[in-house]
């Protein structure tokens, strides 16, 4: 074991030495793993920043069998510091080993009932392991069950901003889009969220997962919450088990987001009683009430659109709230979110709607228009670039190859002969 | 001074009240106040089948209206008019109806009955030989004519299925465009009785495309039976384009299906519910002509509803010259004949409606702001009534306008059109960042399982 210690001290500051000492790093792979938890004073002689690859394979064999609680606490230190301060280089000859690792790190940090102890660990891993930041990783589901679970959503949030483009596991994706939209609901940021779901329920699968059935309830209660609305239909992109069987699990869910859509509040809470017990059962109790809520909201912004000045009885009466002053504190609620625009006169009781402030001539909305503008040219640039590469691959050349049409022999031949399958 | 205010104050809200100009004459002309139908009157106008399903329907409305005479007198004149027919069944049903109430000269009349059945049934026995003997023979034209008698025979029994059936097969036997003409007139009229208005939109075309065949009078029912048709599947302002095209070349001809005032009155109603200002001025001058020829025939025994002809033409007029409290009144009492229309009835609450809705919003079109006090009278209602019309009418996007409830006043909105345009950019712009983002994961995930696939296979 010292001859290992002294190998990896050695042979870890040259990078034209790091194959070399992985490969005896593999070699002795089951003698450590036959060590096991033992190995645990072996760390201490090396320095998770320079010998990365070498205390990895060591945290890795520690690691390897189920350990009691107080062996899970001596290990979480070194592991948290290690995934803080190793080096990306060394990392990416074994990333499935960092993976495993990482993921075991989350299991004891549950174990031990501290999850917030396991955030920030996490998000230096993910960094450390992603080849760019447009790339997910199976670490990211596992850092936001841990953002959920200690309500750091904040951490969360930051990752969530960046755009996934590049996948390794279908899985991971579905994981960490659910997980991202419980995230976006607790810091209510409605349109993400049902970008999310969204991408979970559309994403193509050829049998109907947990999640998928999990975040179809979600998508359901949030986009009635955001959008007012919620079409039973899904995308024609949609996988064809998701289109045939999503609505039949979900009934209950189903039959709330169309009392939403008759507008009467008394309709929508009958539903939601009846079904309660399965609501609470799913967790998503809370986003029924937030539907309740977003009801009465959505009806005193459709009186905006008819009213220049309304009394607040009368808001009350065609809102179907109990009193005028009720209407009065929902109005005030409102116009603090920024949701309407109006004033209230207490003397009259009358509330007078007023048009959107905004004329698009400031500077930060020019700011703006013009981030929209970069932004969607460098996804139009990445689109060009996606479909070149398709048409130069060669599956797909030969694809075409065979399928196109035979025209008369001289004339131009767009693929080259050697596709002619 | 202050009398004089008054007057003058007065005589600026009759003129705001008015709101139209042109045609002051007439402001009190004799309003035709719901005058009960006089049923022997209308059913005059029509003959064959029409005639007995109309009067059944007057006596089935008049009994939901709870007035026993007019029933009495539809189920009377109903009698009277099977009984000259060879309809068994209808006759009973109508003896049923009536119940004895009209007295021992309109009771059940088994002996009738058995005797017509006998006859139909010998009748059919020789109509089935003749046709054998001539589909044997293989002689197109008698087999055609076979049929066709079969379907006549069937018709005047009451059997319209199996009559459209015969009509229909004569189809295979016709050799001139006149036949198919006639086939497809015989299959329209059973069509109409039966109700299934998709056969009839599809016979009128297939009998138009057959130019050479069709007289004017012929084009003319073509026409009628095609706006029935629309009426029946609620395309208003295609209905009343075809009855006003109908022209008056029609005449009685075609009282077996509709009476040429009734062409006025679909097509009138039709037209409020549906045209914009210029077609509708162009439907004035067309029912204009219709009153010309009905004066011209003379009928003079028939008032009542001859006089609805001229009012529908008084409702569009003032329709067209805003003059809606009146407009609206007619309509008001008009609506209770009108229900004992055959064909109106399941339509009238839908046109009156969109009638309604039409001259709110044109009320209101011209102006800057409104005064819902006026308005109200103007129409006749109250203001609650009225901002809760309005209201459905804005949500709707029928009236660019808003409403102040604290003074009652409406006001019109132009939309920004500068600000709607940058909020619509924005959004685009965002929806397309959602979905090409989505649209870039989902083909990553494609290519996963497509790898998958591959080196499952390798």
């Amino acid at each position: 074991m010292e001859v290992l210690v002294v190998n990896i001290q050695g042979l870890s500051t040259n990078p034209g030495d790091l194959p070399n000492l992985h490969n005896i790093l593999k070699q002795a792979h089951d003698s450590l793993h036959a060590e096991s938890i033992r190995l645990l004073p072996l760390l201490d002689m090396l320095d998770p920043s320079l010998h990365s690859l070498g205390y990895l394979y060591i945290l890795e064999a520690c690691t390897s069998s189920a350990l009691s609680k107080e062996q899970a606490s001596a290990v979480v230190l070194p592991t948290a510091r290690f995934m803080n301060s190793c080096s990306k280089e060394q990392i990416q000859l074994a990333p499935e080993k960092f993976i495993s690792v990482c993921k075991r790190f989350k299991d004891y940090v549950m174990q031990l009932e501290a999850p917030m102890r396991g955030v920030a660990p996490m998000l230096a891993a993910i960094r450390k392991i992603q080849s760019s930041s447009e790339h997910l990783t199976p670490l990211h589901p596992e850092f936001l069950v841990l953002c959920l679970l200690s309500k750091c959503y904040k951490a969360g949030l930051s990752i969530l901003d960046e755009d996934i483009f590049e996948v390794d596991q279908p899985k991971d994706l579905l994981l960490y889009c659910y997980y991202g939209g419980m995230i976006c609901i607790g810091e209510k940021r409605f349109r993400k969220a049902v970008e999310l779901l969204h991408n979970v329920v559309t994403a193509p699968m050829s049998v109907i997962t947990a999640v998928a059935v999990e975040a179809y309830k979600k998508y359901i209660l949030v986009s009635l919450i955001h959008n007012g609305q919620f079409s039973t239909s899904l995308p024609k992109y949609t996988s064809s088990v998701a289109q045939r069987n999503l609505k039949n699990i979900c009934q209950p869910y189903i039959e709330l987001a169309n009392s939403y859509t008759t507008g009467k509040i008394a309709d929508f809470e009958t539903v939601a009683q009846k079904y309660q017990e399965k609501f609470d059962n799913d967790n998503n109790l809370g986003l029924v009430k937030q539907a309740i809520s977003s009801m009465y909201k959505r009806n005193i912004q459709r009186l905006t659109q008819t009213y220049l000045t309304l009394s607040l009885q009368d808001i009350a009466n065609s809102v179907q709230l109990n009193s005028a002053k009720e209407a009065e504190m929902h109005v005030l609620q409102m116009i603090q979110d920024g949701e309407i625009f109006a004033t209230i006169n207490q003397k009259d009781g009358m509330v007078s709607f007023l048009e959107d402030p905004e004329q698009y001539k400031s500077c930060g909305m020019i700011e703006r228009i013009d981030s929209s503008i970069q932004r969607i040219m460098a996804l139009s640039r990445k689109l060009t670039t996606m479909n070149e590469n398709i048409s130069c691959d060669p599956m797909y050349l030969a694809k075409v190859g065979r399928e196109r049409q035979r025209f008369d022999f001289d004339d131009y031949d767009p693929v080259p002969q050697r596709f002619n399958i | 001074m202050d009398a004089d205010d008054e007057t003058t104050a007065a005589m600026i809200d009759d003129e705001i009240y008015a709101n139209g100009g042109g045609e002051d004459e007439n402001r009190n002309r004799p309003i035709i106040s719901g005058e009960p139908l006089d049923v022997e009157a209308y059913a005059s106008l029509y003959g064959g089948r029409t005639k007995i399903s109309r009067l059944l329907f007057i006596a089935e409305q008049s009994r939901g209206c709870r007035n026993e005479a007019m029933e009495l007198e539809a189920l009377r004149m109903a009698y009277d008019e099977v009984k000259k027919g060879e309809n068994t069944q209808w006759f009973r049903d109508v003896a049923q109806k009536i119940d004895g109430r009209l007295g021992p000269e309109y009771q059940m009349d088994l002996a009738w009955c058995e005797s017509v059945d006998r006859r139909a049934e010998q009748k059919r026995e020789k109509l089935e030989n003749e046709l054998n003997a001539y589909r044997t023979n293989l002689i197109k034209e008698s087999i055609r004519m076979g049929y066709n008698d079969f379907g006549d025979f069937h018709y005047s029994h009451g059997q319209l299925g199996d009559a459209f059936k015969n009509y229909v097969r004569t189809r295979d036997y016709c050799t001139t465009s006149k036949h198919i003409v006639h086939m497809c007139m015989c299959s329209i009229l059973v069509s109409i009785e039966m109700g299934q208005f998709t056969h009839v939109a599809s016979y009128v075309s297939k009998a138009e495309q057959t130019q050479e065949a069709l007289d004017p009078i012929t084009v003319a029912k073509l026409r009628c039976a095609a706006g029935l048709a629309n009426l029946e599947a609620k395309k208003y302002k295609l209905a009343a384009r075809k009855f006003l095209d109908t022209g008056h070349e029609l005449g009685n001809n075609y009282n077996e299906v509709i009476a040429p005032q009734d062409i006025a009155t679909y097509g009138g109603l039709c037209a409020l519910a549906s045209f914009d200002r210029a077609e509708l001025k162009a439907c004035i001058l067309v029912l204009l002509s219709f009153v010309f020829w009905n004066k011209v025939i003379d009928n003079l025994n028939f008032r009542n509803f001859l006089e609805l002809v001229p009012e529908i033409r008084e409702v569009i007029n003032d329709f067209y010259s805003s003059r809606y409290a009146s407009c609206l009144d007619y309509l008001g009492n008009l609506k209770a004949n009108l229900l004992l229309d055959i064909h109106l009835h399941d339509h009238l609450e839908t046109l009156y409606d969109q009638i309604r809705n039409k001259a709110l919003i044109q009320y209101t079109h011209p102006f800057v702001s409104v005064d819902l006090n006026m308005m109200a009278n103007a129409f006749k209602t109250d203001v609650a009534g009225l901002e809760k019309e309005l209201e459905a009418l804005i949500t709707d996007n029928q009236v660019q306008a808003r409403i102040d409830s604290h003074n009652k006043i409406l006001y019109a909105r132009h939309a920004d059109q500068r600000n709607a345009t940058f909020q619509r950019a924005l959004q685009t712009g965002n929806e397309f960042d959602r979905d090409v983002k989505s649209m870039l994961l989902r083909v990553n995930l494609f290519k996963h399982e497509s790898n998958q696939k591959q080196s499952k296979k390798s």
